[in-house]
This record gives structure tokens, C-alpha cells and sequence, in this order.
């Protein structure tokens, strides 16, 4: 377990942590009294909303500041980045939160769109588009934006998908 | 809590509506090679028709979800009674991939059913190769909309009539009367079940597109 030091660099403790005893609440913490909350301020089923609000997982970022990603632009790892250097097991990018971490480990499989990392983890496009930007903001990725039908070069591409279906 | 996508012309950005956007940046390249290129087909069609069957059917399948302002999705509607204390709403559409070779994917997308979600339309429909609009003879006024939408916006498409069991089969002129189509909009019967005739619709509109392309390179 080495490899991964408890508690993590640069992890902030929360009020009441110690270093060496672990736990160490403040007196009383488990002696309070319960809240009355008035009827009105009960929220029940999809009004409480969901028990982890997507826009959590982005620290409340909805929005990057950057050029939006397109549904089906593409992320590749950026081969340039140290964290990809090299063959073997993939090292973990320190920092990193788990979503992020996953989508990258994903990418570095193969090509992944925007949606299709979105639908694989059940994430909200938009929460994906803004963790996408602090990858790429890293350098940990690249971006292919998509090319619009009028702006392929040729009509080699059509007649290649044309075939490919005729193949499935 | 906020939301994401406040502003569907935020998108405007990418390359698409006939603008010169350079495409090609560097850093979207891959090393070594051609940029992996990914092209986008909708599917729509009225609530019910068989939108989810023909993604199904051609690809492997999967939900999408997108987080959406409703002050955005109630555009346009008269009747946001009720729901205005909600600031965000999920809209879920089917998605589908179809790997042709390494490097050229395409992707599908089952366009939202109900009004509200037109606004939507407009990131899908952005830089799309074309669209199937999927159609019921028994309600074919439900892809009205859909129609004039892509008609609207010079978006290759055809029209796939889903043939239900037991329902008429029109014959493929009366739709295509019945739907005022533009001359040379294809139009067929399909089975949206069938993984063969899925693809049959998918190959007539991506022939379709590459008519329209290379027609407008002529002109």
C-alpha cells in the first residue's frame, strides 16, 4: 500500500483530524440537538434532487473557459504528456479525482467522443465537457473537433462509409 | 444550482453552418497520422415511432444524458406552469457507434421526442452528415416537424417508413405527397427491428448526402 500514501499529498484535513490519533471530534459534536425544520422547507423524491448533485464532481464549475466540446470531438491521450510516456501499467495522474482519472484511463484505450464518454460513466454531457477541459488544460489530452460534411476533402470518406455499412 | 449549456449559440464555434472555421488545428491531430474523423446521423421521428428500435438495431445502444436549463427547454411553450421553480432538467437521448474502420466513426443520435426539447436539436443538428426522420402512417403527422426542420436547414435527409405490423403499407409516393417532400427526398419502407434493414436506411441516406455533396461542389 505504499504506493498509496494515507491520508493523499495535499489533502486537506477536515476540522478535528489529527495527524497521528486520526478522529478526534470536538467535545460534543454528537449532542445536538435534532433541527425542526418547518413543512415548507421538506423535500421529498426528485424535488430533493439526486443524492450527489452532478455539478459536484466539477466543484460547482459548470462551464469551461475554453471552446465548448462538441458531442462527438474526440479525445485522444496526449502522447506528449509524461504521464503517458512510456509502455506498462498507466500511472496514475496525482490530483486527479476519480471520474477524470477513469475517462483518461478510458481514452487511452481508444478514441473516445465526448458523448460516449458521458454515456459510459452516466454522466451529464455537461459535467463531462468541464472535467474534459481540465484535461486538456492539463495537457493530459487532445482534441480532435469534429469536421462537418461540407469540409471533408473528398468524397473518399462517404464511399468508405457507405461500404463499411454494407459490411456490418 | 446552475446549469451547463446556457447558451445553445455557444456552440456557434465549431466548424459547421457552411462557415471557413479551420478545421484541422494541431493540436487535435494524432501523432502519426490522419486526425480520427467522427460523423454524426440523427434519427428522429415522433414520440413512439421506433426511433430507439433503429439505433438499437444498427449499433450498440446507449442512453446519453445532458443536463439542460429549462428556462431553455420551455422555450417556445406555452405551458410552463408548475415548473418554473426548477432551474435544470435531464434530457435523455439514444446514442449509438458505428466503428467503420480506425480512425472513421459514426455516431447516432436519437433525437429528444418531445417539443420542448427543440433547442437541443440545434447542437445535434450542427455539422450532421444527414438525418433519417422516422415515420408512422398512422400518425404521420408526427414528423411534420422534423421535415421542416431539416428541410429548413438543408440537412440531408430521408424519410423511413416504419412498417408496423399491421399497419398500411402506403405506397412510398403517397408519403412522400402526403409529407410536400422536396423532389429527390428519398423515401422507403423500413422495419426498424431489422438490423439489415436498418442499415439499408442508413446506406440509401449517407448516398443520399453524398448526391446533395457533390452537387453543391458542382454548382
Amino acid at each position: 500500500m505504499d504506493d498509496y500514501p494515507f491520508p493523499p499529498q495535499g489533502w486537506d484535513p477536515a476540522p478535528g483530524w489529527d495527524q497521528t490519533s486520526g478522529w478526534d471530534p470536538p467535545h460534543g459534536w454528537d449532542q445536538q440537538e435534532p433541527v425542526e425544520h418547518g413543512d415548507d422547507s421538506r423535500w421529498y423524491d426528485d424535488d430533493a434532487g439526486p443524492v450527489v448533485r452532478p455539478y459536484a464532481l466539477t466543484r460547482g464549475r459548470t462551464r469551461t473557459a475554453g471552446e465548448p466540446f462538441d458531442l462527438i470531438a474526440l479525445i485522444t491521450v496526449d502522447p506528449d504528456h509524461p504521464a503517458h510516456a512510456g509502455a506498462g501499467p498507466y500511472a496514475p495522474v496525482p490530483g486527479l479525482t476519480p471520474e477524470p482519472a477513469a475517462a483518461l484511463e478510458l481514452c487511452r484505450s481508444r478514441t473516445q467522443s465526448v458523448a460516449e464518454i458521458a454515456a459510459e460513466f452516466d454522466l451529464p454531457v455537461g459535467v463531462v465537457r468541464v472535467f474534459l477541459g481540465d484535461l486538456l488544460d492539463a495537457g493530459l489530452i487532445r482534441v480532435s473537433r469534429p469536421v462537418s460534411p461540407a469540409q471533408l476533402p473528398d468524397e473518399r470518406i462517404l464511399r468508405e462509409v457507405i461500404n463499411g455499412l454494407r459490411a456490418l | 444550482m446552475a446549469s451547463e449549456h446556457s447558451d445553445p449559440t455557444a456552440d456557434d464555434t465549431a466548424p459547421g453552418r457552411g462557415s471557413a472555421v479551420p478545421v484541422r488545428r494541431a493540436p487535435g491531430t494524432v501523432a502519426g497520422g490522419e486526425p480520427p474523423l467522427a460523423l454524426k446521423i440523427l434519427v428522429a421521428g415522433g414520440f413512439g415511432v421506433g426511433k430507439t428500435t433503429l439505433v438499437g438495431s444498427v449499433s450498440e445502444i446507449r442512453p446519453l444524458r445532458t443536463e439542460e436549463r429549462l428556462t431553455e427547454a420551455g422555450r417556445g411553450v406555452d405551458d410552463t406552469g408548475g415548473v418554473e421553480q426548477k432551474t435544470t432538467t435531464t434530457v435523455a437521448m439514444d446514442f449509438g457507434r458505428i466503428t467503420i474502420r480506425e480512425g472513421l466513426s459514426l455516431y447516432l443520435f436519437g433525437t429528444p421526442g418531445q417539443d420542448r426539447f427543440w433547442f437541443l436539436w440545434d447542437e445535434l443538428a450542427l455539422g450532421a452528415l444527414g438525418a433519417v426522420v422516422l415515420a408512422d402512417t398512422r400518425r404521420l403527422e408526427d414528423c411534420f416537424p422534423s421535415v421542416d426542420y431539416f428541410e429548413r436547414r438543408a440537412i440531408p435527409f430521408v424519410v423511413a417508413v416504419n412498417c408496423f405490423q399491421g399497419s398500411r403499407q402506403h405506397a412510398q409516393e403517397k408519403v412522400a405527397r402526403a409529407l410536400d417532400l422536396e423532389p429527390g427526398t428519398p423515401v422507403l419502407l423500413c422495419d426498424a427491428r431489422e438490423r439489415e434493414s436498418g442499415k439499408r436506411v442508413l446506406v440509401e441516406l449517407v448516398e443520399h448526402a453524398s448526391r446533395l455533396h457533390t452537387a453543391r461542389l458542382l454548382a
